[in-house]
Order: C-alpha cells, then structure tokens, then sequence
C-alpha cells in the first residue's frame, strides 16, 4: 500500500515537472511575447513599456487579420542574464514566434545573441538602444523599429557649439553599453563641430554618492553632459548644486524626464535651458501625437505624457502588428513571410516616418528639445527643432563611421 | 524520497543495493528516465538549472549544516569559477580568453575557486554565526561591485558572452540531453562524496567542532584548519556548479554573482531543509519553479508577491524547509531522519 501511494505521488510529480509545453495554440490566435523589465531598477520603466506595447494591440482591437493577440509577458531585472532567462521561457516553453522586447541596452545585446540560436522565432526590440545590437555582427531575425541611443542624440552636439556656445564640455554617464551609444551620439556632432571632452566619468548604475565624480570635473568646462536615468540623474543634479557647481548642463535622452523635471527645490533653476535630444517630445503638436497620448491615457496607470518607453514599445508592437497583417497572420513557415513584411515595412508613427536599414534598423525623425517652464509652471521639454529621419550612421558613410570604431568607454575621444 | 535510507547503521554485510536504499534507487531511476518524457526547456531550464542551484546551495548546506557556518559567498565562488572558464577559454568579447582548451580551463576554473573559498573561509572563520553571515555578505558585494567597476579582468557590466560548452567523444555537451546528463552526474558525485564525507573522519570531526569548538581546540584539533578545508572542499562543488553555470547561459556578467542570486541560494538551502543533502536540490527545484512560471499565475505587476508568500507559506509551516514537511507526513521517517542526520 505504501509503495503504491509512493508511486502515486512520484507519477504526479513526474507528470508536472514534464507537462509538455501545451504551446499548440489554436489556429485562431497569434501569440506574442512582451519582455520587459517588470522588477528591479527599472520596473516604472518596464510597466510603462508594457502600456506603450498594449496601447497598439488595442488600437487594432486585439485581432490581427482575423487572428486574436494573446500577450504573453515576461520579466527580467535589467540584466543581461535574467533577459535571455526569460526569452528561453517565452521562446522555448510559452512557444510565442513572435517576441518583442527587451528594454535595455545590454539586455539587448545578450537577446541578439540568443536570437541566433532561434531562426524561426522574430525578435522585435522593446527600447534598448545599444548601438552594437543591430550594428555590428546583426541577427538576421532582430528587429528595432525604435533607433538606438546614438540616433536619440542626432543634433544635439551642434546645437550645444554653435547655439549654446559651449567648447568644452566634461560628460557623466553611466557604466554599460546604452550610456556609451548616447556619449558616442553627442561627441561625433560635437568634436567634428570642433568641440573639446576633457573629463568622461562612468558611474555605475543605482550609484549613491557622486563627491569624487563631481571633484573630478575640470573646472574650465562650458557645460556638463548628463546621461544618467531616473534616480541617478535626480541624485547627481541634487550633489552637484549643493557642491556650488554652476556649470550649465546637456541631457541625455532619459535624463530630463519627467520623473527629474517634477522634482522640487532650486534644481529648477538650474535645468531650465537644458538641451537634450531623444526619439520623443513632450510639446510635439503634430496630430498623431496628441492622438497617440490620447489612447495612450486609457491604460491603467499610464503617466500624463507617455515616457520614450511607451513610445518605443508601442512602435515595435505596431511594426509587429502591421508585419503579422501583411504575413496574413501566418506564421508557420518559421516566419519568413513575416521578416520579409517586416524588412520592407515603412510606416507612420506618432513621431513621423519609420523605415528599416539593411541591418533591420529604424531610421526615423528626432526631436531635439529644450526645458522650459510651461503655462502653469511646470517644466516641460519644449520642442526646439525636429531632425528628420536619422539613419544609424548618423549620416556619415557607412564605411567611414565603422571606421570610428565599436563604442566603450574610451571611444570615442576628443580631449 | 525517503531521505534516510542509507543508515549509517547498516550491517557490512548488506550488498551495495542494499546500502543504497530503495528511495535513492527510484529516486535515481526517475532522474535518468526524466529525459524520455521532458521536453528540451524542461530538461535545460528546469531540470539542469535545478541540479546546478541544487549544487551551490548543497555546498552552502555542507558549510550551514556539518560546519555551522552560513555562507552567502557560495554564488562569488561560483562566479569566479565562471569567470576563470571566460577568461582562460575563449568568448567573443574580445577582452582576455587566452583561449586553452576546456580540460585545462575546467579543471583550473574549479581549483581557482577552491582556493577563493578556502581564503574566504581564512578570513570568516575567526567569526560565528551572524557574523559570518556578515562577513560573507561583505565579501559577496565587494566582489560584485569589484567585477561591475573593472575592466581589465572582468570586462565591467557587460561582462562576458559566447562562451561555448565543450564538444567531445562526439557530444555538443550544450544539446538538451546531454547537458541535463552533465549537470545530473556532477550533482550525484557531489551529492555521493556529501553523504561520504559526512561519515568520514574529517566529517565527524567537522560536525564535533560545530558543536562544541572549545573541547575540539582542548583535545588537540586544529580548528581553523578544519574549517578553513571545509570551506575548500565547498569551494570545489560551488565552482563545479559555476563551469556547469556558465556553460549553461553561454555568458557571465556581475548580474550572475549579485546580491539577489546570493540570497536566491540561501533561500534554497532553507527552503529545501538544512539536514541532509538532498534537501537543497528539492528546495532549487521548488524555487526554479516558481520564479519561471508565478508570472503565468498571477501577471507581471505581483509575481514577486506570490514567490514570497509561498516561501514563507512553506517555512512558516516547516521551519525544516521542505524535508521537514516531509516528515511531517511521514512522522516515523522524521524520527529515524533525526538519528542520522547530521
């Protein structure tokens, strides 16, 4: 008797540790999957990109030709390896052949890497923006409808040497792969404008305590670059002010969000007139912008202006969308009608134009912005100039900008 | 199942059979059958994941359990095992890989953190119980932090990716089958030498300094130079779980040797039950299997919530951590569990 109830209890146990993946979805629904960053550091971040995401795949009424969308979600903390953890579940187990997602930078890089290993699967990036994600060594079924940090940045170097006057700036970013693409962005317009960086500090993420970085700082310098997000940003800004620094500042394109431009006290002061460029603008007048944040607000939760999170999430998810339109919604030739729909894609976003590069790279309009106090005194990213469809060179040649080599931490340079 | 199978009482005449106990037999049966009925995600990402978390926190549970110090330095351990296998193998990203081959770069990968693990011992060992914790926690985030901040040895945030598991005797030892195979042999060896070790003079004597240091020092022990060995054959299962790691997610970046991963092997050791060996690879399982799949239950926003309550669910019930649940059902198995266990 007692063996048989064993056996009984290791039957069940067998059974629920190899219950196959039951991933043989009806033929009347697509599955997609949503890769975010749903804990750790960047879980606002994350939530507001499943909001961009979900504003698409309602704008269409969940049904694509004929099809329903079912969402399948999946977590990561922002590190490279919890991504690819939650690619293979989404991949492997949840058995989505389509995939978008993840939302930084080196996740990005890893994902790429595990997209390799699955050619029947289509990638299509949430908002990372590593440069080498798409740039070098591509996958061939990766696709980013979004740009990378680099392309975030068309504009903002010449605008600072020649409109602001600053020849020398010092920059302060943080320590991975997306902060490295943004400073790259900034410095290619800024040295080739004749500009001169001193001083670049690398901070790590969630870092506390910038005495020695701001002790670092030349004290010759025009402006100070910033490329750091969300907490790090507010508390950098805070330390540098009570350390008597007066230089004015750059923004990278997470720096001077909301979340920093609500926050109280004499830093005001201190970000108004900041430059900063990025893939969105939060007093872009143009239609399908106010259309998008108008539907954008009926997600639970959702911000008063959707984050550049939303926005690339939403552009993904559509591309996605519309591609699996055009397949027919067939996806059961490993993709390949699907990839081809996608690679010629062009479409209209709330932010303009959007077309890929051979690399399967958007290239699509920029927004260089400026912060200034609105109406009713909040500060806001006032929209000084749109940068129409920036390709991923930046507009150099493309054997001429390989040339400049991969971005790190020391390249490129202009002392 | 029955975790107390093989007695130290038994008789030496009984045959091997025997003094493995029918538990151990069908329990092993079930393991090597596993791949007939798993498909390749359950095999890899459930099942090899589980032996190799199931490996670190069994050599957190040799140290907690037989040694009486709580380690949270097992996943560091680890981790420079990954990393030496990085550096003195090949990756694609283009800082160091001296590129040697896998039998060399494997077996120096483990000594290196054998020796890590025997130096974090030499510092820790003056100290006892929350102190120790403290210490290895301290040691934990400085060599996170050390590895996110230097470029030289450990290429930074990014870290290390492409680094492949090794080909031989015709076998990509990546393939589903063959890894979960890898993971499942090294688990049984070094579950095998635990359960071997803890009988052993060096055992014994182990577990008499966890009891009553003072009197082992009195009768002439060395007592830091036990400890400091324990902590050195720890080492050697938690660096044998790092190469398997690494091999594994084919990458390695501070990410991997985190605070949250430091904490995930103590909450399996726990969880599992501290008393005998298998109980940290029941304990990987449980919580591979609910940080895969809470998110299907309950959405992205509150999975966290559901794997918190479930743990404390489970050690509110047993504070033995599963093991102890079982012998709660099974109140006799319990009692000869006591007899022998550690």
């Amino acid at each position: 008797m007692r063996i048989h109830r064993r056996t009984l209890l290791a039957l069940a146990l067998a059974t629920g540790l190899t219950a196959p993946s039951l991933a043989l979805a009806a033929d009347d629904t697509i599955k997609i999957g949503l890769l975010a960053t749903f804990e750790g550091p960047f879980t606002v971040l994350g939530e507001d990109g499943e909001r961009g995401a979900m504003t698409a795949v309602e704008e269409i009424g969940g049904k694509v030709a004929g099809k329903t969308i079912e969402i399948v979600k999946g977590s990561s903390d922002a590190s490279p390896d919890s991504a690819v953890r939650a690619a293979r579940k989404l991949v492997e187990q949840d058995g989505v052949k389509v995939l978008v997602g993840p939302l930084s930078g080196d996740e990005g890089l890893a994902v790429k890497d595990y997209a390799k290993t699955q050619p029947t699967v289509t990638f299509i990036n949430g908002t990372s923006a590593a440069q080498d994600t798409t740039l070098r060594n591509p996958a061939e079924n990766f696709f980013r409808f979004s740009t990378d940090g680099a392309q975030w940045m068309a504009g903002l170097g010449t605008y600072a040497f020649n409109d602001k006057g600053y020849k020398k700036v010092a920059t302060v970013a943080e320590d991975y792969s997306f902060p490295y693409t943004q400073v790259f962005g900034f410095m290619a317009e800024f040295c080739k404008a004749g500009g001169k960086v001193p001083s670049k500090s690398w901070v790590p993420i969630g870092n506390k305590d910038y005495s020695s970085v701001i002790a670092a700082i030349p004290d010759d310098v025009d402006a100070i670059y910033v490329a750091l997000g969300g907490a790090d940003a507010v508390n950098f800004l805070t330390q540098y002010q009570q350390s008597g620094g007066t230089a004015p500042l750059i923004g990278g394109s997470i720096t001077v969000d909301q979340t920093v431009l609500t926050s109280k006290g004499k830093l005001r002061d201190v970000l108004i007139g900041t430059p900063a460029a990025g893939p969105t603008a939060d007093t872009n007048g143009s239609p399908s912008w106010t259309k998008f944040v108008e539907q954008y607000k009926k997600q639970p939760g959702a911000f008063p202006s959707p984050s550049l999170f939303a926005h690339g999430y939403y552009v993904n998810m559509k591309a996605a969308l519309l591609g699996l339109e055009q397949a027919g919604g067939d996806v059961s030739d490993g993709g390949a009608k699907l990839r081809d729909a996608l690679s010629k894609l062009s479409f209209d976003t709330p932010t303009g134009k959007v077309s890929l590069d051979k690399n399967r790279n958007a290239i699509a309009d920029m927004f260089l912005t400026e912060v200034t106090e609105g109406a009713d005194g909040n500060l806001l990213n006032k929209l000084v100039k749109v940068v129409s469809q920036v390709n991923q060179t930046l507009g150099i040649p493309e054997d001429e900008f390989m040339k400049l080599g991969a971005v790190n931490r020391d390249n490129p340079s202009c002392p | 199942m029955s975790l107390t199978i093989a007695a130290q009482d038994a008789a030496p005449q009984q045959t091997w059979l025997e003094k493995l106990g029918p538990g151990h037999i069908v329990l092993a049966v079930a393991l090597v059958l596993y791949p007939l009925v798993a498909s390749d995600f359950f095999l890899t990402q459930i099942g090899g994941y589980s032996l190799i978390f199931g490996m670190l926190a069994l050599s957190l549970m040799m140290l907690a359990g037989y040694g009486g110090m709580v380690s949270l330095a097992q996943i560091t351990v680890a981790g420079i095992a990954a990393y030496a296998i990085a550096i003195l193998g090949n990756n694609n990203s283009n800082v160091l890989g001296f590129g040697w081959p896998w039998w060399l770069a494997a077996p120096f990968a483990v000594l290196a953190a054998a020796v890590a693990s025997a130096l974090i011992g030499w510092i820790s060992v003056r100290t006892e119980g929350i102190y120790t914790i403290m210490i290895t926690l301290a040691i934990a985030t400085a060599t996170y932090y050390f590895a996110q901040q230097n470029y030289a040895i450990f290429n930074g945030h990014s870290g290390y990716a492409g680094i492949h598991a090794p080909s031989f005797w015709g076998v990509n030892w990546r393939d589903p089958k063959a890894f979960y195979y890898l993971c499942l042999g090294f688990a049984v060896l070094s579950y095998a030498a635990i359960l071997y070790g803890a009988r052993s003079t060096f055992g014994l004597t182990l577990q008499a300094i966890r009891d009553n240091p003072r009197r082992m020092r009195a009768l002439g022990y060395d007592v830091t130079a036990h400890k400091v060995f324990a902590w050195f054959l720890a080492g050697i299962i938690a660096g044998l779980a790092g190469v398997l790691l690494v091999w594994f997610n084919g990458r390695v970046s501070p990410g991997t040797i985190g605070v949250d991963a430091a904490i995930d092997v103590l909450i399996i050791a726990v969880i599992g039950g501290l008393r005998h060996p298998i109980g940290p690879f029941f304990g990987a399982l449980v919580v591979v299997l609910m940080q895969t799949f809470a998110i299907d239950i309950v959405g992205a926003e509150r999975f966290n919530t559901l794997i918190g309550l479930v743990f404390l669910v489970i050690v509110f019930v047993s504070p033995d951590g599963i093991l102890g649940l079982w012998g709660r059902i099974k109140p006799h198995l319990a009692q000869e569990s006591l007899r022998s266990g550690p």
